[in-house]
C-alpha cells in the first residue's frame, strides 16, 4: 500500500509535466485543428533555455522558469507565423508534415549548437534539495513545486481562457473561425496568442523536468511529446480540462506500470492506452462523439 | 450607404460572382433573392470581408473597403448573422451576445443593447444562461441575430434567416425585422423565402448563377411574372 502511495506521488508529478505539454496540444488543436509536432520541441527547449539560465547565468529556480516560459513563448510564437501561417488555407497534410519539419528542424539546431549529448543540470540546493518522510512514503520538494506549479499554471490558464477578453476570443476561434471573424476578432493574433499561451506551458515543463530528472538532451522531447499528446487524445483533444485530467492519468498510469511490473512495459500501457481509446471513445473521456466536421 | 461596384469572386476556377453591382441606401431594406447556389451567400461573406474578391470594389458610406479586414468592417457599423446561424455553441446566450459587443469599450451602452436585444426577442433573456447549442432552431436564429445587433450595426447583413423555421416563426422574425429596421438600422437581407422578403424589402435584386438579373422595388417584384413562375410557386 506504501508503495502504491509512493508511486502515485511520482506519477502525480510526472503527470504534471504531461498535462501541462498536453495542454499546448489542446489549444493548438483546438483552434487550428493541427497535431503540432513542434510542440515537444518547444518543451525541450525550454530544458535548455532553463539550463543556460542556471548553469551561464547562474539564476535561480524561478528566474530560470520565467525567462525559460518567455523565451519558449517567443519560440512557440515565430513558428506559427514563419512556418503555419503561410500555410493557413493548405490541406491539412500539408500543415502537418511541415510541423514534423519545424520539429526535425528544432531538434537538430539544438543539437549543432549544444552538441548531441546529454547534459545534466546543476545539482539543486536549498529548499529544491529538501525532502521529508510522512510515514515511509518519501515526498522531495521538487515534487511539490512542480505540482504547485502547475496548478498555479492551471488555474490562471483556466482564469485567461474563462474570463479575459482575449481568452473569450480564443474559445470563440476554436468552436467557428468565421463566426468569430464577424465578430470583430483577429483570428491570426488569436492563433498567436494560443500558440504564446501552449509554449509557455510547455517551457514551465522542460525546465521543471530538467531539476526533477536532471537529465537533458535535444531529443528528450520527443516520447514525453507523444505520451502527452496521449494524454490530450484520452482526455478529448481540444478540450482543456481533457488535458488536464490525461496527462495526470498517463503519469499515474505509467509510474504505477513501471513500479508493478517490468518498466519496459510503461510506454506500450500508453499506447495501448491511446489504441483503446480511440476505439472505445474516439472522442476522449469528456469529448462529445460528434462527427468530423468538413 | 454600401455600393457594391462590378465585383468578381473566385473560388478556385467557379466564377461565384461575376461583375456584379448594387447598392443600398441609408434606411433601407434590401433583399437578395435565387435559387440555391446563385451566389447570395458569398456576396453578403464579400461585404464582411470574409471572402477576398478578385476584382470590382465596396463602398461603405462613401469609403473604399475593398481592402479594410473583416475587424475593421465590424467596427465601421457592418455586421452579419451568417446562413446557418453558427453560433457558438458551448458559450451561453449571454456570452454570444456579448461577443457580438467584442469590439466595443463603452460599458454603458452595451448594457443597453443588450436590454435592446431582449426586448427584441424575450425569449434569449430567460435563456441566457443556456448553452446556445441547446437551442431550438428558431432561438438560434433570433441569438444569431441578436448577436448581430450587439455590434451596434448601421448595416445589417442577414443570410436566409427563415432557413428551416416554421410558418409561424418566420412571421415573426420578418416582423422583428422590420422592428430593427425601424429603429434606424439598414438592413441587406438574403432569402429563399421570396415571398416574405419582397413583402418587407423596400427594393430587391433577383441573382441567377453568380449575376443579378432583375431588380426593382418589392411591389414590382411581387408583380413581375418571372419572378411568380420562378421563386413564388407560379
Ligand atoms: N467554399 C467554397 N468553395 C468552392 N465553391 C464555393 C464555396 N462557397 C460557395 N461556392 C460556390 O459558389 C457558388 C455560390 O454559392 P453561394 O453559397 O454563395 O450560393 P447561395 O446563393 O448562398 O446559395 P444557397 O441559397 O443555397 O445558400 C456556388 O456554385 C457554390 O458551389
Ligand atoms: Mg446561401
Amino acid at each position: 500500500m506504501e508503495q502504491f502511495f509512493q508511486q502515485t506521488i511520482n506519477g502525480i508529478s510526472l503527470g504534471s509535466i504531461y498535462a501541462l505539454i498536453a495542454l499546448g496540444y489542446t489549444m493548438v488543436y483546438g483552434i487550428i485543428k493541427l497535431i503540432n509536432f513542434a510542440h515537444s520541441d518547444v518543451y525541450m527547449l525550454g530544458a535548455y533555455f532553463g539550463y543556460v539560465c542556471m548553469t551561464s547565468f547562474k539564476l535561480g529556480f524561478l528566474p530560470s522558469l520565467l525567462i525559460s516560459m518567455v523565451l519558449c513563448t517567443l519560440i512557440g510564437v515565430m513558428i506559427e507565423k514563419i512556418a503555419y501561417k503561410p500555410l493557413r488555407n493548405a490541406t491539412r497534410i500539408a500543415v502537418l508534415i511541415t510541423a514534423i519539419g519545424v520539429s526535425l528542424f528544432l531538434e537538430y539546431v539544438t543539437m549543432a549548437i549544444a552538441g548531441a549529448n546529454v547534459r545534466s543540470y546543476p545539482p539543486q540546493t536549498g529548499i529544491l534539495d529538501q525532502s521529508f518522510n510522512i510515514g515511509s512514503i518519501n515526498i522531495t520538494m521538487q515534487q511539490i513545486i512542480i505540482v504547485s506549479i502547475t496548478i498555479i499554471l492551471m488555474v490562471l490558464l483556466q482564469f485567461i481562457v474563462k474570463k479575459t477578453r482575449i481568452g473569450k476570443a480564443m474559445r470563440a476561434v476554436s468552436l467557428d473561425s468565421d463566426a468569430a471573424e464577424l465578430m470583430g476578432i483577429n483570428v491570426n493574433t488569436t492563433i498567436s496568442f494560443t500558440f504564446a499561451i501552449g509554449s509557455a506551458l510547455a517551457g514551465a515543463a522542460g525546465i521543471m523536468v530538467g531539476i526533477y530528472y536532471n537529465s537533458i538532451n535535444p531529443l528528450m522531447g520527443m516520447l514525453p511529446g507523444l505520451k502527452a499528446f496521449v494524454a490530450a487524445v484520452f482526455g478529448g483533444i481540444g478540450i482543456i480540462p481533457g488535458a488536464m485530467i490525461g496527462g495526470y492519468f498517463i503519469g499515474i498510469v505509467e509510474v504505477l506500470v513501471s513500479g508493478y511490473s517490468n518498466s519496459m512495459y510503461r510506454d506500450g500501457v500508453v499506447f495501448a492506452i491511446l489504441i483503446l481509446v480511440l476505439i472505445i471513445k474516439p472522442a476522449g473521456l469528456l469529448g462529445k462523439n460528434t462527427r468530423e466536421k468538413v | 450607404m454600401l455600393e457594391i461596384k462590378n465585383i468578381n469572386v473566385h473560388f478556385g476556377v467557379i466564377h461565384a460572382l461575376k461583375g456584379i453591382s448594387f447598392t443600398v441606401n441609408e434606411g433601407e431594406i434590401v433583399t437578395l433573392i435565387g435559387a440555391n447556389g446563385a451566389g447570395k451567400t458569398t456576396t453578403l461573406r464579400t461585404i464582411s470581408g470574409l471572402k477576398k474578391l478578385t476584382s470590382g470594389n465596396i463602398l461603405f458610406e462613401g469609403k473604399d473597403i475593398t481592402h479594410a479586414s473583416a475587424q475593421e468592417r465590424v467596427k465601421l457599423g457592418i455586421s452579419q448573422s451568417p446562413e446557418g446561424r453558427r453560433v457558438f455553441s458551448s458559450m451561453t446566450v449571454l456570452e454570444n451576445l456579448e461577443l457580438g459587443a467584442f469590439l466595443r469599450k463603452d460599458k454603458k451602452k452595451i448594457s443597453d443593447d443588450l436590454k435592446m436585444v431582449y426586448e427584441h426577442f424575450p425569449i434569449l433573456a430567460d435563456r441566457r444562461k443556456q448553452a446556445a447549442g441547446t437551442l431550438s432552431g428558431g432561438e438560434q436564429q433570433m441569438l444569431a441575430i441578436g448577436r448581430a445587433l450587439m455590434s451596434r450595426p448601421r448595416l445589417l447583413l442577414l443570410d436566409e434567416p427563415s432557413m428551416g423555421l416554421a410558418p409561424l416563426l418566420v412571421q415573426e422574425i420578418f416582423n422583428i425585422i422590420k422592428n430593427i429596421n425601424k429603429t434606424g438600422t439598414t438592413i441587406l437581407l438574403v432569402e429563399q423565402n421570396a415571398s416574405m422578403a419582397l413583402q418587407v424589402a423596400d427594393r430587391a435584386y433577383v441573382m441567377e448563377t453568380g449575376s443579378i438579373v432583375l431588380s426593382g422595388t418589392g411591389e414590382e417584384l411581387m408583380q413581375s411574372e418571372d419572378i411568380k413562375k420562378a421563386y413564388l410557386g407560379g
